[in-house]
């Protein structure tokens, strides 16, 4: 099993991503050069956070069109699992990897924050270690997370179970006062049809160490480290 | 040469939050009779002017569809002039 973390000018969780994930996990894990134009063997892509391309035009918009992207894009064709992390989702997005769209915050703040995520779906390599339905605690920090979807996609993603994580409260209600950007359904994370491909706001890489107050995050990395 | 001016805005539905700040900031300031706001962004993209009209549409309309804007919550306007 081994791991390659995306390094675009910008990113700043590229480290943090690589950190958890050898130094944590014991996991093997390699930087994938941005200009690179193609992919060595991996099982998991992680599309780090940060602010790519200083996040001009749209963010995200211009990191998918990075001279690595399509090569990750027929990775992610073929199966290869990727997971994308804050401005590694809103690449996913702008790559049409993901359906819908990540627009500015309804409240137009930038939110570091903690936030409660209720694991809507266990059943997945990202997320089989968590129970269904567990409440998990990751920081959020971003002013572009509002997820937005016209309502049959959003109809589609419920159906298909295709949303990983919902923004909650500490009992697991997922509410409007748990919701830290006016995301659709409160949605934090998403799951393409095959469900090899996840993007989330929050940052799990945060959360995985107990000198950071929470592990929680851990789960996904452990997920996919048992994952076929 | 052609000039290509655009014009990217959200599409209705969208929420548009800066807006409603910049909407309700005005109207604070005494500014009563404003009924609706939108922020979007302009672009200014020059072409070479050995293309024909219809190529440098075509080219425009390309770039605006893949790049430019994103199709799942914005519109976008174009005009394409002749510029020295």
């Amino acid at each position: 099993m081994k791991f390659g973390v995306v390094v675009f000018p910008g990113s700043n969780c590229d480290h943090d991503a690589y950190h958890v994930l050898k130094h944590v996990l014991g996991a093997r894990v390699e930087y994938i050069w941005h200009k690179d134009t193609t992919l060595r063997l991996f099982d998991v892509i992680v599309l780090p956070g940060g602010f790519s391309y200083g996040d001009y035009l749209r963010a995200g918009a211009v990191a998918r069109f990075a001279p690595i992207m399509p090569e990750i894009m027929h990775f992610a064709e073929k199966g290869g699992k990727v997971i994308g992390i804050c401005n590694g989702f809103q690449i996913l997005m702008e790559a049409g990897l993901l359906p819908g769209a990540l627009i500015p915050n309804d409240h137009m703040r930038f939110r570091c924050q903690e936030v409660y995520l209720k694991v809507t779906n266990n059943a997945t390599a990202f997320t089989r270690v968590y129970d269904a339905g567990q409440v998990i605690k990751m920081p959020i920090a971003h002013y572009c997370g509002q997820y937005f979807a016209e309502d049959d996609i959003l109809k589609q993603l419920q159906d298909q179970e295709r949303i990983a994580f919902q923004y909650c409260d500490s009992k697991g209600e997922i509410n409007a006062a748990a919701n830290p950007n006016g995301s659709k359904l409160n949605i934090a994370g998403i799951l393409n049809e095959e469900k090899n491909v996840l993007g989330m706001m929050p940052h799990p890489e945060r959360a995985a160490e107990s000198i950071l107050d929470s592990e929680d995050g851990l789960g996904i990395f452990k997920s996919l480290l048992g994952s076929d | 040469m052609w000039l290509a001016k655009i014009v990217v805005t959200y599409k209705k539905g969208i929420l548009d939050p800066e807006a409603k700040t910049i909407q309700h900031a005005l109207v604070t300031l005494g500014y009563q009779n404003i009924e609706g706001l939108e922020t979007g962004k302009y672009f200014e993209v020059r072409l070479k002017s050995d293309l024909k009209r219809n190529q440098a549409e075509k080219l425009i309309y390309e770039i605006c569809d893949r790049v430019l804007s994103n199709p799942v919550i914005q519109k976008y306007s174009v005009e394409l002039v002749e510029a020295e």
